[in-house]
């Protein structure tokens, strides 16, 4: 099994007819995604990579069912194209985009609360359930299908992480890249509840960085409800407060946000944190082997 | 994106929060003018850089008469500003701020910012205002108000009310009127300005019952500067390392650091565990920087130039996990920078994904000297041989 994304999941690219939307629509095909459609406003009735285009995500789930919302739409608009996925009922909605307004994100957020979507993201690579589908940017031939599943704040930190993974040995159930911005749709937490009901997958891969609490909350709900093998990885140890790290979201102000505070709440809440990333897989194999 | 303090106080006047009067100057004589034309004594005399403690170190000066104004501004401008948040070289002050002294009964803290739990706005306030807020949070969270407001409905009176009416002792109507009113427009401020933060501390009490924003700090959403072509008028690069401002000017993001390995790294989360990688191997990271997930062959070439720029590098580490980003994009950019500057440090390449094979081949058949490593711990392993060798 799997989290979230499976053979069943229908994906509507929002922004299908721009550079990384056509670029990565033809590689979500390659992979064996059911891509059923796209949405550019104003080019409805048109193809792109050999799907049909509407004007709205409404359509595009009245015409083709579509489930899950892959979104490339520019910073200033990609808000609303989150809201506009809720509205049409899409079950999971993944944000690429980076950049967006943290004030967007607040009014997002607002608006979400009372639609059943799962957002995943902003500023992410997406989700994967290795073998069935990829909803999102992550290079597909890293992966293999398996039980580890794996939720991360970064981009290419993962695909690290998920080639060690799968060079020791180890498939994946569902990866996901919850989005290194300061507001983002879901959770260490949310997808560990996933995870934790999910039969088959056997342990998780936390891959946190400096900025927030989201580490500190996730050690905490993995002490009191989560029984799986947790493995974690806290990118950041070198990074000077008061410097945004790249992503909007990774930086230590007030004293709050260090990655020392955050690999001690994850190790006293019984967590195997990695402290050399080249040792991550086959750390990863022993946890998973003495199981 | 930072503002300085008398940006800050332009922007909040036009939010009809008061501010004293003041006038922004860049020499003694044009500070004495400053201090003849404002009421006065005292007057006080503020350096205008982008650093917090700038009274420790004696960044605001405090004048009795336009002759001392003029005095404490040369002072102030003639010698690098050393605060606790400048380390020790300090900064250079180009400007400072002349204002009218206040009659101050009590200091308050005010401040807007986005709590990351909830994802909404919040206004911070509290009466031991003129100090640090997180000393005060530290010492006695009780005395820091919180009151979130909602992004549907905006601003409602009762959010200020839930704030003022704790002040002890509480003070009269009608200077409860005037703190509301500056709640409400230090909120709007926030939300119309796309801040990241608004902070005035302190906001003052006048011992005629009025509000002074006496102190402000102003930083603007990046993400946003699309849409706030005012505030983004007032970005001063001269506050900026000037190598951070040329790679932001190819879209990079690059951040100087102490060390002496340089590193090129795709993705912000990998290039911060490429830093710690490098400081577990005993050396020290010289910068961190992110040619993000779609970069170009003149991208790649153009950090590497900006690595190469900063004299205490003495090796570099190139780990690239090849997605979106192509190693054959990064392996032409790398040899396109070879060309034009000479490489005197040694180079470590690590390359792995999209592409892997072409990219080691165009290096493999080139001239440029390089280490291959296999993988990341590989790589540590070779960065520790360049600093240490035995």
């Amino acid at each position: 099994m799997s989290i979230l994304v499976d053979e069943s999941t229908r994906v509507v690219v929002q922004g299908i007819t721009g550079r990384e939307g056509t670029f990565h629509t033809r590689q979500m095909l390659r992979y064996g995604t059911a891509v059923v459609g796209g949405v550019t406003p104003g080019k409805g009735g048109q193809t792109a990579e050999g799907v049909p285009v509407f004007n709205s995500v409404q359509e595009a789930v009245e015409r083709e069912g579509a489930n899950a919302a892959c979104i490339f739409v520019p910073p200033p608009f990609a808000a609303d194209a989150v809201m506009e996925a809720a509205c049409a009922g899409i079950a999971v909605t993944v944000c690429i985009t980076e950049g967006i307004p943290t004030l967007d994100m607040v009014r997002a957020t607002s608006y979400l609360r009372t639609y059943e979507t799962v957002l995943i993201g902003p500023n992410c690579p997406g989700i994967i359930s290795p073998g069935k589908t990829k909803v999102g940017i992550m290079p597909g031939p890293i992966h293999r299908p398996g039980t580890v599943g794996v939720i991360s704040r970064s981009g290419t930190l993962t695909y690290e992480v998920v080639d060690q993974l799968t060079r020791a040995g180890l498939g994946q159930s569902t990866c996901i890249g919850i989005g290194g911005d300061p507001l983002i749709g879901t959770s260490f937490i949310d997808h560990l509840e996933r995870f934790q009901s999910d039969p088959d997958t056997e342990a998780v891969v936390l891959i946190g960085e400096i900025g927030g609490t989201a580490e500190e909350d996730a050690a905490r709900y993995v002490r009191d409800a989560f029984d799986k093998p947790v493995l974690a990885f806290v990118a950041g140890r070198t990074a000077p407060p008061g410097k945004r790290m790249g992503h909007a979201g990774a930086i230590i102000s007030g004293g709050k946000g260090r990655a020392e505070d955050k690999i001690a709440a994850l190790e006293s809440a019984g967590i195997t944190v990695v402290h050399d990333l080249g040792r991550l897989g086959e750390t990863a194999r022993s946890l998973v082997g003495r199981d | 994106m930072k503002l300085h303090e008398h940006q800050a106080k332009t922007l909040l006047r036009s939010f009809d929060i008061p501010v004293p009067e003041g006038r922004l100057v860049e020499t003694g004589e044009d500070a004495l003018a400053a201090a003849r034309e404002l009421q006065g004594p005292p007057w006080v005399v503020k350096a205008q850089v982008h650093a917090g403690g700038r009274g420790k170190g004696g960044g605001v000066r405090v004048a009795q008469s336009p002759e001392e104004a003029a005095e404490a501004a040369r002072s102030i401008l003639g010698r690098p500003l050393v605060t606790p948040q400048t380390g020790p070289e300090g900064k250079p002050v180009h400007s400072v701020l002349v204002e009218e002294g206040v009659e101050i009964a009590r200091e308050l803290y005010l401040a807007m910012v986005v709590d990351r739990e909830s994802a909404l706005p919040v206004m911070i306030f509290s009466q031991d205002g003129g100090m640090e807020i997180e000393e005060v949070a530290a010492r006695s969270p009780e005395r820091v108000l919180k009151q979130p407001i909602s992004p549907e409905t905006g601003w409602m009176p009762f959010c200020g009310r839930n704030l003022v009416f704790r002040l002890d002792p509480l003070p009269p109507p009608e200077t409860l009127k005037v703190l509301t009113a500056a709640m409400a427009g230090l909120y709007r401020a926030f939300v119309e300005l796309d801040c990241s933060l608004a902070e005035i501390n302190p906001l003052v009490v006048t011992t005629s019952g009025g509000v002074l924003a006496v102190d402000a700090k102003m930083n603007i959403d990046d993400n946003a500067l699309f849409r706030q072509k005012r505030a983004a008028a007032m970005d001063d690069p001269s506050e900026k390392d000037p190598l951070e401002l040329k790679a932001g000017a190819s879209n990079l993001n690059y951040i100087r650091l102490d060390g002496n390995i340089g590193a090129m790294v795709n993705g912000a989360g990998l290039a911060m565990a490429t830093m710690d990688v490098i400081k577990m191997a005993g050396a020290e990271p010289a910068n961190f920087l992110d040619v993000g997930g779609g970069a170009s062959e003149e991208m790649i070439t153009r950090g590497f130039e900006i690595i190469l720029e900063d004299p205490k590098v003495e090796a570099i580490l190139i780990n690239i996990f090849g997605g979106i980003l192509r190693c054959d994009v990064l392996a032409r950019g790398v040899l396109a920078a070879a060309e034009k500057t000479a490489i005197g440090v040694p180079l470590i390449v690590r390359l792995e994904g999209t592409n892997v094979e072409e990219g080691r081949r165009i290096l493999e058949s080139s001239s440029l000297a390089f280490l291959v490593a296999r993988d990341i711990s590989e790589a540590a392993a070779l960065v520790t041989r360049q600093v240490s060798p035995s």
